[in-house]
């Protein structure tokens, strides 16, 4: 267990929504083969700091970054990458649902048909596994064609996990992925994600500390744009070292 | 490559999105370089305040005045007309039609607003007109009245739309603030509501009147034609955009006659120009009032 | 506390009385035109050139010269003004440039049409030579649709959900890769919706084909786009003040009026069944 891998390591990052500073001096490593939890009361920076993982930070104007994200050892922030490379490698499941008003089939193929890949057995294949993956394959199997806003909630944001694992990516960031579902639907969210973990590096933000516990490896607590501790959530929900990690754990503010 | 692709695409949409631009200089540099050259004959204080309006004439005169005076009196009487009537009936789908009643309502109001305005000036002649002439013993039912008439029919839904937009932006809360305090739907309508909304009725009456005043067709068929002063309501007045539509097929290209239409057009063209910026102004305004962003 | 129960009985029933009349008119118009309208209409109206110094015949050549100007003018302001549109909703930062970029189109939406009319016959029929032509009278009224489609398609671009455009970009997608096939599948219906409203619009304008595009009297279709052409709504301003039978003529106008009066309705009660259906489908 202690033979980690650094698959993303942030180091002093400092971002800025205008004059408003919304992170400060963020430095974390995120291991491989891992699922990480950002935890956190609403507005402490842990959805800035994911979306800065697959430079989608870049669609909000007028924002300004300094400090580094390394993935195995690259700056994704170096002007000579390709935003479009980065997020290929890098997968994001969203706090809302946010299938594309098509079938399942074209929800899950999309991502292979942008990146140029035409053999229709090929995507066939691929768009199974993914659902299979997704553990919504027993669920659609019939009815791949239909309209995915058809599919309920919880279906729905299973479907974008399988768009996302369509395209092979590296990591997957989960931001508040159970924010709008039923418990049941939550719970089955989450033994996807453990099951996931074989294959991917995994990032969740969550505002929901059982949930945090129950999937995650490693913790991370923001507090104000800040990192106020980082460690195995083991050790965070047992023994936090800060006085505020405490106080938050243990539902005194948040 | 594909960044290559990237950057072609941003640069086309970039250009063509300056098409609107482009048309609108087009426009204003073509009515400036036709309509100047009617200086050289008569000169430009002459032309605005001029009484006569005879351009083939020998010697032809280029007064505007009745012109221009012709479609302010139109105009000013169309508004008796559609303001009333536009901001009332916006009024009605805002606070009294039901869900079910306004489903029904509005798409009639939008589809008034789309009935060509050849057509408006088809009715107002061949029904507005004659019955007009009938009831009030006039000698010619084409008259500033009955353009007057119509085009306060035709402005109505331009006027409710724009009005209703406003009031259904007021927030809910206002209303309830003032239902609170013991007041009537009425009275909360009166004293509250419509003064929430007040700018953006303006810009609604401001954009009713520039559609009026640059409205071709209908004044071409029902006005009447002639180009005197006005003195009454009932009497046939020229417009400005009839003018210049009635008039265009016969100024030989390049007379002064030609030049002078332009120079109408000009004149027209400010006129509508300051109309819709005035507009704009007030309903940008009206927006950050009532903090829906600028 | 009667007496403001008075005042707002009064007050209500006015506006009712507004809503009422305005009602009325448009009830008004189209009885009238369809009443008198329906007894000219016939197979031979619709299809048959004119004969007679326009007193007998039908009125086909109108209603293609409609038909053609109107496609016209789209295939001139669809491009033009979607590719404006996805600019500003899209691409653009905000700034200055992006400003005057909409004032520019606020303003040539208040442009009055027989403005678009003079624009259209200085620079197209005279300076490029198009003289007086389905093409002049097209490109004419395609500017007077611009500001029509653009802002429809600003509307519909705006209504697609920013969450879509992140889930695109977030598998790795371009923007522009983002736009073709995500964006603008969902905004369709309403860019249609936009395109629609233009052509009710287009097809009924008169005063920028007057001195552009459109002759009083041609007992031959057209046969290029330098050809002259009639059209619907300049035929009823025609037959109403020009010719020497205004009886017959006036029946023949209450026939045109009446094709022109169903196609507009028909094409504005799509474009509204359109833009409902779609927000339902959004909620």
């Amino acid at each position: 267990m202690d033979r980690r891998i650094v698959k993303i390591e942030a180091r002093d990052i400092n971002f800025f929504y205008g004059s408003r500073q919304a992170l400060s001096s963020v430095s974390i490593e995120i291991y491989k083969n891992q699922v990480t939890a950002i935890i956190g009361p609403s507005g402490c920076g842990k959805s800035t700091f994911i979306r800065l993982l697959n430079r989608m930070n870049e669609l909000v104007p007028n924002t300004s970054l300094k400090g580094a994200i390394l993935l195995e050892e690259e700056d994704i922030f170096d002007p000579s990458v390709d935003p479009v490379e980065i997020r290929r490698r890098i997968g994001m499941v969203f706090q809302k649902p946010n299938p594309f008003p098509k079938s399942i089939f074209e929800n899950v193929s999309y991502g292979l048909k942008i990146n140029g890949i035409t053999d229709g057995n090929f995507i066939e294949k691929k768009v199974g596994e993914s659902l299979k993956k997704a553990a919504l394959w027993d669920e659609v199997k019939d009815r791949i064609h239909e309209n995915a806003l058809k599919l309920s909630g919880g279906q729905q944001q299973r479907l974008c996990i399988a768009r996302c694992l369509a395209v092979e990516p590296e990591v997957l960031l989960f931001d508040e992925p159970c924010a709008s579902l039923d418990p049941i639907s939550t719970s089955k969210i989450e033994e996807l994600i453990l099951e996931l973990k074989k294959y991917y590096t995994i990032v969740i933000v969550t505002h929901n500390m059982q949930q945090a516990a129950r999937v995650s490896d490693y913790t991370a607590f923001f507090l104000l744009g800040e990192l106020i501790e980082f460690g195995k959530t083991q050790d965070i929900f047992t023994a936090p070292k800060d006085k505020r990690t405490e106080d938050y754990i243990t539902g005194r503010f948040g | 490559m594909a960044k290559l692709k990237e950057k072609a695409y941003r640069w086309i949409f970039t250009v063509l999105a300056f098409s609107s631009l482009i048309f609108l200089v087009g426009i204003i540099i073509v009515l400036f370089k036709e309509g100047l050259p009617v200086f050289k004959e008569v000169k430009p204080a002459d032309f605005i305040f001029g009484k006569a309006w005879y351009p083939t004439f020998d010697p032809p005169e280029f007064g505007i005045l009745p012109l221009i005076l012709a479609s302010f009196w139109v105009t000013v009487g169309a508004m008796f007309v559609c303001v009333p009537l536009g901001v009332g009936s916006a009024l009605y789908l805002n606070e009294l039609a039901g869900h079910r009643q306004r489903a029904v309502l509005k798409p009639l109001v939008e589809i008034l607003a789309s009935i060509p305005s050849v057509v408006y000036g088809f009715f107002g002649m061949m029904m507005i007109a004659p019955f007009l002439q009938n009831l009030l013993h006039l000698p010619t039912g084409l008259c500033a009245f009955t353009a007057s008439l119509t085009l306060g029919i035709m402005a109505t839904p331009t006027v409710c739309s724009i009005a209703e937009d406003a009031l259904s932006y007021v927030p809910k809360s206002f209303r309830e603030a003032s239902f609170a305090v013991g007041a009537n739907r009425w009275q909360t309508l009166v004293n509250v509501v419509i003064p929430a909304a007040g700018s953006g009725i303006s810009t609604a009456i401001i954009l009713g009147m520039s559609r009026a005043i640059g409205e071709t067709m209908t004044v071409l068929m029902v006005a009447g034609g002639a180009a005197v002063i006005p003195h009454s309501f009932f009497e046939p007045v020229r417009p400005m955009t009839s003018a210049i539509a009635a008039e265009m097929g016969e100024a030989p290209m390049g007379s002064a006659h030609y030049h002078s239409l332009f120079a109408i057009a000009l004149v027209l063209f400010l006129i509508t120009f300051v109309f819709n910026i005035v507009a704009e102004l007030i309903s940008r305004r009206f927006r950050i009032k009532l903090g829906l962003g600028g | 506390m009667k007496k403001h129960k008075v005042t707002q009985n009064i007050g209500f029933a006015l506006l009712f009385l507004c809503m009422a009349v305005t009602l009325f008119f448009l009830g008004a118009i189209i009885y009238f035109i369809t009443i008198r309208g329906i007894k000219v209409i016939s197979w031979e109206f619709l299809t048959q050139v004119p004969r007679n110094g326009m007193t007998e015949g039908g009125v086909a050549p109108a209603i293609l010269g409609t038909f053609y100007l109107t496609m016209g003018a789209i295939l001139v302001s669809l491009p033009l003004g979607l590719a404006c549109a996805i600019y500003l909703c899209e691409y653009s930062p905000k700034s200055a440039l992006v400003n005057l970029i909409r004032m520019s189109i606020n303003n040539l939406a208040g442009v009055p049409s027989v403005v678009f009319g003079l624009f259209g016959f200085a620079v197209f029929v005279k300076y490029m030579k198009f003289g007086v032509s389905i093409l002049s009278g097209s490109l004419t009224l395609g500017i007077l649709a611009l500001p029509v489609i653009i802002s429809a398609s600003q509307e519909a671009l705006t209504a697609v959900p920013q969450s879509l455009r992140e889930a695109s970009l977030a598998l790795g997608a371009s923007k522009w890769q983002t736009i073709k096939k995500i964006v603008l599948p969902t905004a369709l219906p309403g860019i249609l919706t936009g395109v629609i409203l233009s052509i009710g619009r287009v097809a009924g304008e008169t005063a920028p084909i007057l001195f552009t595009a459109a002759t009083f009297y041609t007992r031959h279709y057209p046969d290029s786009v330098f050809s002259e052409v009639m059209a619907l709504p300049y035929h009823i301003y025609a037959l109403m003040t020009e010719g020497t039978h205004p009886d017959k003529q006036a029946a023949i106008a209450y026939g045109c009026g009446l094709i022109l009066l169903v196609l507009v309705l028909l094409i504005s009660t799509i474009a509204i069944v359109i833009r409902q259906k779609q927000r339902v489908i959004h909620g």
